[in-house]
């Protein structure tokens, strides 16, 4: 054995790596394997490189020659026709400089800007204990009492106004869980509805005097004609996804359902609104829900369009999610059937949790869309940051006649909100995929 | 199915909400009469709020003379003719702005999601940028945006005017027609030459509209002959592939088609116009309006990008072994392509493309951006405005956006039905 190992040659040390073939390496085999590979692919390349080129040789100068500081477009115009020579174009952003507010709020009071910008940073500590479980349950009473606070912050008035509805909504909450103890989910969920008609019809005004006499504080109201930007655009978006959720998962509960008449309500309600265009449902809120509500009644614009676009986007995430109680395996209801589960406490302990949580990248990208949707309500007359408020800015003499910049401005804040957005779907659902593994 | 438990036990008043026998029928009567007793809440808020405002519901409108003038008729229209007549000028416009678009839309969608893929490191991400672009700004701002730049960018139809004075300075006018002088893009459209036709077909009159059905005919005849040369060229490859023999017939049906072809149009008397400038603006040809073009490539450009996603998503669905199986045969990547990675990734990609189409039938509604005279522009716009008629157009609007969506969603259906997959 030794004799054998001697006979041979057995190598001590390992060779000294040698480096890669050349030709394999560096910048030259970088762009010969992913530019020049083949024929199409240098022709390809070429034309790619002479794309980007003529953009660039196109759009570049325009915005180098950019004026940030002026009082009118004339100024701008004369201000870049001094630096550079003659006949060149260049982009006006003074004029962002001087109206980015509006494109923000509309035409909101400047001194109260502070109240949307409170509401929206006070959203995401309301949202974080509804998406992450993991947080304590008692952070849960912020979110009910933010909705209230939103709205008194956006419209302004009496705080009094507002603190009486949370009381009413409290009350109710403390009933429904009172009358839970005698009856059923269903018998209790009806007496608590029509205990809400009843004190809003009888008591609400009462309390609010009463309240009135002990917190009298209030701030300037601000009517809805004020509201525009990218405000508006995020009181519609968000209000809109958070009111779909609940609707849509009762209609995606329906359509699952195996109860006929249920089904067909809810398939007919969703095909319904997927099949007409947004606009059309816009439009409705503005020229037709005054027919069908009793007469005399005559809401806010705002509220018709938030009630409308809720409508619209239940049914898109009624389809998401009915998508994934499909991917939830049989098992899991049939094993909680097993354990006596009704059919409520199965849904909302066993199959909605797993559904909800695979469905929040489609809710996302859903909600993607219906932000950029929120520009169609410049057509019922409100000022969405894009044809609204542009309208507003060039309506101005000074501004008359200004064109890209406020697009491009408006477009880039949508294109970066939208792609984080985007972004946090895909990780999102990358992140659930290797869960489910 | 939850075993009967309480089967034998007799029906109580109680067990009509309790009984599982009996829950079901419970609930569903609760919500039937809710929901009708809903319907019958706004019908009858709809009755009283009609009756105050001393307006009536009736449709009788649409046949009053509308008294306006539409941009784009594909159907003769004056303004004479009735609101229905106006109604479907502008249901043609929104059916051919939406075919033209989910065209262009899935060729470009196609190209930019395979190129997305490809291995050409620029290319690559060229179409990352492009579809991240169009993907994550409004659609609305694409329309402003695309309609302004073919305004701005196209001169005024005057900058056509030769005048006698230019003529003998040797000056020439500010723009040209181009095309061998037969077309002309001015501020409000691009003029082309138009084919017409000297002894048309007779009109026909359906109810109360009447259309020139030669073109009709015509699309139906090239239909005919397309389908008629496919069955002669297949019997062709047919016979090949059983006997070796090349058959020689399809080379001696085709001059016979052709040769009807041009006897039919010679018949019809078929004669180019081109357009010419005439006082103010051109005459003559066909005129594309701006509008369509715009609302045309914001609406492809727009849902490419989307179609691109799902292309990528339904090709990088099929296995890599299909790829290499099919390079170890011998296929070139371009075949491979076409002929194993598509068929395969097209039953992943068309269930999300059908959506996209419907989108883009939808999104046609945003014309109101481009003046373009869409249904929602002729019915629920001006004639909405004129007659007052608010309830009847924009329930008559929505059940028709409806009716073309589902009947979109099932004619794309049956065809995804006979192409999906046959599964032992």
């Amino acid at each position: 054995m030794s004799k054998l190992a001697m006979s041979g040659f057995v190598r001590a040390q390992l060779i000294e790596e040698r480096s890669p073939p050349s030709g394999t390496t560096g910048v030259m085999s970088w762009l010969k394997k992913n530019l020049f590979s083949s024929r199409q692919d240098a022709v390809l390349t070429v034309l790619g490189i002479a794309l980007v080129l003529i953009l660039v040789i196109q759009i570049a100068p325009w915005f180098l020659h950019g004026v940030w500081d002026a009082e009118s477009l004339k100024e701008c115009r004369s201000i870049i026709a001094a630096a550079f020579v003659d006949h060149v174009n260049g982009a006006c952003f003074a004029v962002i400089k001087a109206r980015w507010h509006q494109f923000l709020f509309g035409l909101y009071p400047a001194e109260e800007y502070w109240r949307p910008v409170l509401a929206f940073v006070l959203l995401f500590p309301a949202l974080a204990p509804v998406l992450f479980t993991q947080l304590p349950r008692k952070w849960l009473a912020f979110s009910a009492f933010y909705p209230f606070a939103a709205v008194w912050l956006l419209w302004g008035g009496a705080l009094s106004a507002i603190v009486t509805r949370f009381a009413l909504l409290c009350m109710i909450s403390l009933a429904f869980r009172a009358i839970r103890r005698f009856c059923g989910a269903g018998a209790a969920v009806l007496i608590v509805c029509m205990g809400f008609v009843l004190g809003e019809w009888l008591a609400a005004n009462s309390l609010a005097k009463l309240m009135s006499s002990v917190v009298d504080y209030s701030i300037t109201p601000v009517s809805s004609d004020r509201f525009g930007g990218f405000m508006l655009s995020v009181i519609i978006g968000v209000s809109a996804i958070l009111g779909s959720l609940p609707i849509g998962i009762l209609l995606a509960l329906g359509r699952m359902s195996s109860l006929p008449v249920i089904k067909t309500l809810c398939v007919l309600f969703i095909e319904f609104i997927r099949g007409v265009p947004l606009i059309a449902l816009l439009f409705t809120a503005s020229l037709l829900l005054q027919y069908f509500m009793p007469p005399g009644t005559n809401f806010d614009l705002i509220l018709r369009v938030c009630i409308l676009v809720t409508l619209f986007s239940a049914a898109y995430i009624a389809e998401i999610i009915r998508g994934a109680l499909a991917a939830i395996s049989r098992g899991q209801k049939e094993a909680a059937q097993a354990l006596g589960l009704k059919y409520w406490p199965t849904q909302w302990l066993i199959v909605l949790p797993q559904a909800l949580k695979i469905s929040i990248p489609g809710i996302v990208s859903s909600f993607i869309d219906l932000f950029k949707d929120t520009t169609l309500v410049a057509f019922v007359g409100l000022l969405d940051p894009l044809v609204g408020v542009t309208a507003i800015v060039r309506s101005d003499f000074k501004w008359k006649g200004i064109y890209w910049e406020p697009y491009i401005f408006v477009g880039a804040i949508f294109f970066v909100s939208c792609f984080c957005m985007a972004r946090y779907a895909d990780w999102l659902e990358r992140k659930l995929k290797t869960d489910a593994r | 199915m939850i075993p009967q438990a309480n089967a034998g036990r007799p029906l109580g008043l109680t067990s009509i909400a309790n009984d599982t026998r009996y829950r079901a029928y419970l609930i569903q009567l609760v919500a039937l009469s809710g929901f009708v007793a809903f319907v019958l809440w706004l019908g009858h808020n709809a009755a009283v709020n009609l009756a105050a405002k001393g307006r009536t519901f009736d449709f009788g409108f649409l046949w009053q003379r509308a008294g306006y003038d539409i941009g784009q008729t594909l159907i003769p229209f004056t303004n004479d003719d009735s609101h229905f007549r106006a109604l479907l000028v502008g249901l043609l416009n929104t059916v051919v702005l939406a075919f033209a678009s989910c065209v262009l839309a899935t060729i470009l969608g196609v190209l930019i999601g395979v190129l997305r893929l490809s291995k050409n490191w620029l290319i690559s991400r060229l179409m990352a940028i492009y579809i991240e672009l169009f993907r994550n700004v409004p659609l609305l701002l694409w329309i402003v945006l695309i309609f302004v730049i073919f305004i701005e960018s196209s001169p005024q139809p005057s900058a056509y005017k030769v005048t006698d004075e230019m003529i003998a300075a040797g000056a020439a006018p500010a723009a040209r027609m181009g095309f061998f002088n037969t077309t002309a893009l001015t501020t409000r459209g691009v003029n082309l030459p138009a084919v017409i036709f000297k002894n048309p077909l007779p009109d026909i009159s359906i109810g109360a509209t009447t259309f020139n059905p030669t073109w009709l005919f015509l699309s139906f005849a090239a239909l005919m002959v397309a389908l008629a040369a496919r069955a002669i060229f297949r019997k062709a490859a047919r016979v090949r592939d059983a006997t070796g023999k090349r058959s020689s017939a399809p080379w001696l049906v085709a001059p016979i088609i052709v040769g009807y072809g041009v006897l039919i149009v010679w018949a019809l008397g078929a004669s180019l116009d081109v357009p010419a400038l005439k006082g103010f603006n051109f005459v003559g040809g066909w005129s594309i309006p701006h509008s369509f073009s715009a609302m045309l490539l914001a609406l492809s450009l727009y849902t490419a990008a989307f179609i691109a996603e799902i292309v990528r998503g339904g090709i990088q669905s099929v296995s890599h072994g299909q790829t290499e199986a099919a390079g170890a045969l011998g296929l070139r990547p371009g075949r491979v392509m076409q002929l194993v990675v598509l068929p395969q990734a097209l039953r992943v990609i068309i269930p999300p493309l059908i959506s996209q189409y419907l989108n883009i039938t939808k999104n046609t509604s945003l014309g109101i951006a481009a003046s373009y005279t869409d249904l929602r522009g002729t019915l629920g716009g001006v004639t909405l405005m004129q007659t007052g008629k608010e309830l009847e157009c924009m329930l008559l609007m929505m059940t028709i956006y409806l009716s073309v969506s589902l009947l979109t969603a099932i004619a794309i259906n049956i065809y995804n039905a006979s192409i999906a997959f046959r599964e032992r």
